[in-house]
């Protein structure tokens, strides 16, 4: 790996304590341009918590999140947005009243020029930018064959749409890194298929770097160029996918010793 | 012919509203001077234009942001009381002496906007703390707000509790101010139906842009939605303020209509018609996220405070029955209670009714029923 190369992310000994509880410390990552890296870890590692001080949820107590070698501490979750980094959540969470192609439109407001007195007045402006906005809404949704879809209300989706549904919303904050929170949670083994051929075909379209939260170690084994291991908040493996696996200190968290 | 759906609709619905215009012109001309027009049919219209405002800008912020506030009539009062004091300036200061001709128009239009406008400014200044909290405690906090306003009315040396009617020094607002008589209220019956229409219609365009789609965004999943780049405190101080600039139009058109202003109407404990829980019903009952609902609501409540009030037919029921009419609070009591049992989402639930899609969405509703029915007996003949 050379490291010439500017990270899209790093991450700078990140750190956060609740109260007396140090949820995670010392964490370092790196992610460049174009990879897939997975973070994994057994269930209470503090994966999530990483994903939440990434996305500005939370604040980290100490150590710093770059992104493009800008510092993001202390800014707000839709400024990480703006910034370049989208999320999806462990526990799906969509607009569920909204339709589909509303969903995916949703995240396109921060990038909308028209104003309040283009919206009153419906100006040339206010039409040209919807009906762009509509083309390229449909354009993510085809990705992931959802196009058809796009008048549904969101919460009568089959739950392995409502994943892609998610992960097209994110695409459309036009971001650099993607972060997937457990995306095959809850998932067959056909949806799940399906949703790493969607995986890798957005690798193939957008090049963005993405960070991979999952439990299933086969499937990470697969997919990860990079997988870094975590528990009890502090790093304790990182490399390749057939070194983790045969990591001793890796099998001991995930058996106990 | 027109393709375009969206224009389509525009072309329909003005044509019908025009068309509409032009028949209640007639009929004003023929009638307008009856005695039942001018006391009764004209001065309901006026409560109801000023109660639709209302309770479609409240579904902006409970319905479409999904925040429950109770102070919407504080933001009320603040227009009808910024409208009728900067009238009442007016006179004194000479600008019109009648209530006609061009000066007494712009009068009256820069009286309405500015009450809009002096609402929107509160309504940011509330919203922005306000907005930080979620549910019960905001509630709380609005419901807190709107008591204070009646309070600090009350206790201006230029208001105060009496209202703008006491004595021959505060004049009252039929005399010297914008407050219509009954035959001015025909005359300017335009004025409520046009600001009614330009309302209504900014507020559809506002929900229907990427403001309401952030909005609604916000009210269906708040973390997603500041995950999705949508600043959340940007947008609910904005709804926020946008529905209390409608508020104060809404109060703007409350003191054209009345001679006089009293804070007990816009209070909490008031049993009439304005009352901040009051709109909070009108809302749920014409369905939260749907405009056309609370337009519906709007002229439904009207009619049940009117006819409880006032119908003929009260004087025909037990004694008992009409005790209970002497509380109106108890009948929408009951009214809210039917309405969450039957159909919990308010009658027209999200669904906005439109002209241009009125049949198709009935043929739509009829299959689906239809279907419903049909897989209902299949799973009857299996078992």
């Amino acid at each position: 790996m050379s490291d010439e190369r500017k990270p899209i992310l790093e991450t700078r000994k990140l750190g956060i304590t609740f109260g007396g509880l140090v949820a995670v410390s010392d964490f370092n990552i790196k992610v460049f341009q174009g990879e897939l890296v997975g973070l994994i870890g057994p269930n209470g590692a503090g994966k999530t918590t990483v994903f939440n001080m990434l996305t500005g949820v939370y604040k980290p107590t100490e150590g710093s999140v770059l992104l493009e070698g800008h510092v993001l501490n202390g800014k707000k979750t839709h400024q990480f947005v703006a910034a370049g980094v989208a999320r999806t959540f462990q526990n799906i969470r969509l607009f569920k009243q909204m339709t589909v192609l509303e969903n995916v439109l949703a995240a396109f407001t921060k990038d909308i020029k028209y104003g309040m007195l283009d919206s009153l007045f419906r100006t040339p402006r206010f039409w040209k930018t919807e009906k762009e906005l509509k083309a390229k809404a449909l354009d993510l949704l085809s990705i992931f064959h959802l196009e058809d879809k796009s008048d549904y209300i969101a919460a009568n989706l089959p739950y392995g749409q409502q994943r892609k549904l998610e992960i097209a919303r994110a695409l459309a904050t036009d971001m650099k890194l993607l972060l997937l929170d457990e995306p095959a949670a809850g998932m067959n083994p056909t949806e799940t298929a399906e949703l790493l051929d969607c995986i890798n075909a957005i690798r193939n379209r957008f090049g963005i770097a993405i960070l991979l939260i999952e439990h299933d170690m086969s499937l990470v084994m697969n997919i990860c160029e990079r997988i870094q291991v975590i528990d009890y908040g502090v790093t304790i493996a990182e490399g390749l996918p057939d070194d983790i696996a045969k990591n001793p200190k890796v099998i001991a968290a995930y058996l106990g010793q | 012919m027109i393709k375009n759906k969206t224009t389509q609709g525009y072309i329909l619905n003005t044509l019908v509203i025009a068309l509409l215009l032009i028949g209640f012109s007639f009929i004003k001309e023929a009638y307008g001077k009856a005695g039942d027009f001018k006391l009764i049919i004209a001065p309901s219209i006026w409560q109801c234009c000023y109660l639709i405002i209302l309770a479609a800008s409240l579904n902006l912020t409970l319905g479409f942001l999904g925040q429950l506030s109770l102070g919407h009539c504080g933001f009320m009062a603040i227009g009808a009381y910024s409208a009728a004091l900067l009238s009442l300036a007016a006179e004194r200061a000479g600008i019109f002496t009648e209530k006609s001709g061009t000066a007494f128009i712009l009068v009256l239009a820069g009286c309405i906007l500015a009450a809009g406008i002096l609402a929107a400014l509160v309504g940011l200044l509330v919203g922005i703390p306000a907005l930080r909290l979620k549910g019960d405690y905001l509630a709380i906090i609005t419901l807190g707000f709107g008591m204070i306003i009646v309070n600090i009315i009350n206790n201006l040396p230029f208001a105060g509790q009496e209202g703008l009617a006491i004595g021959s020094a505060s004049p009252s607002l039929y005399k010297n101010g914008l407050g219509f008589g009954t035959a001015l209220k025909v005359t300017y019956i335009w004025v409520a139906i046009v600001v009614t229409l330009v309302c209504v219609a900014m507020m559809f365009m506002f929900v229907r842009s990427k403001y309401g789609r952030a909005i609604r965004a916000i009210r269906d999943d708040e973390i997603a939605a500041s995950a999705s780049g949508i600043n959340t405190s940007f947008y609910k101080g904005l709804t926020f303020a946008y529905s209390a600039f409608f508020a104060g139009v809404a109060g703007a058109l409350y003191a054209c209509s009345n001679a006089t202003l009293s804070t007990a109407s816009f209070a909490f404990s008031n049993g009439g018609i304005l009352n901040s829980t009051f709109v909070v019903v009108m809302v749920v009952l014409g369905g939260m996220g749907s405009l056309t609902g609370s337009i519906a609501a709007a002229v439904v409540m009207f009619l049940v405070n009117y006819q409880i009030k006032n119908g003929m037919w009260v004087k025909l029921l037990p004694m008992w029955l009409q005790n209970i009419f002497a509380f109106p609070m108890l009948v929408y009591a009951v009214i809210l209670v039917i309405v969450i049992m039957f159909r919990p989402k308010g009658i027209f639930g999200t669904y906005e009714l439109s002209l241009r899609n009125f049949v198709s969405d009935m043929k739509k509703q009829r299959q689906s029923r239809l279907l419903q029915k049909q897989n209902n007996k299949e799973a009857m003949s299996h078992e």
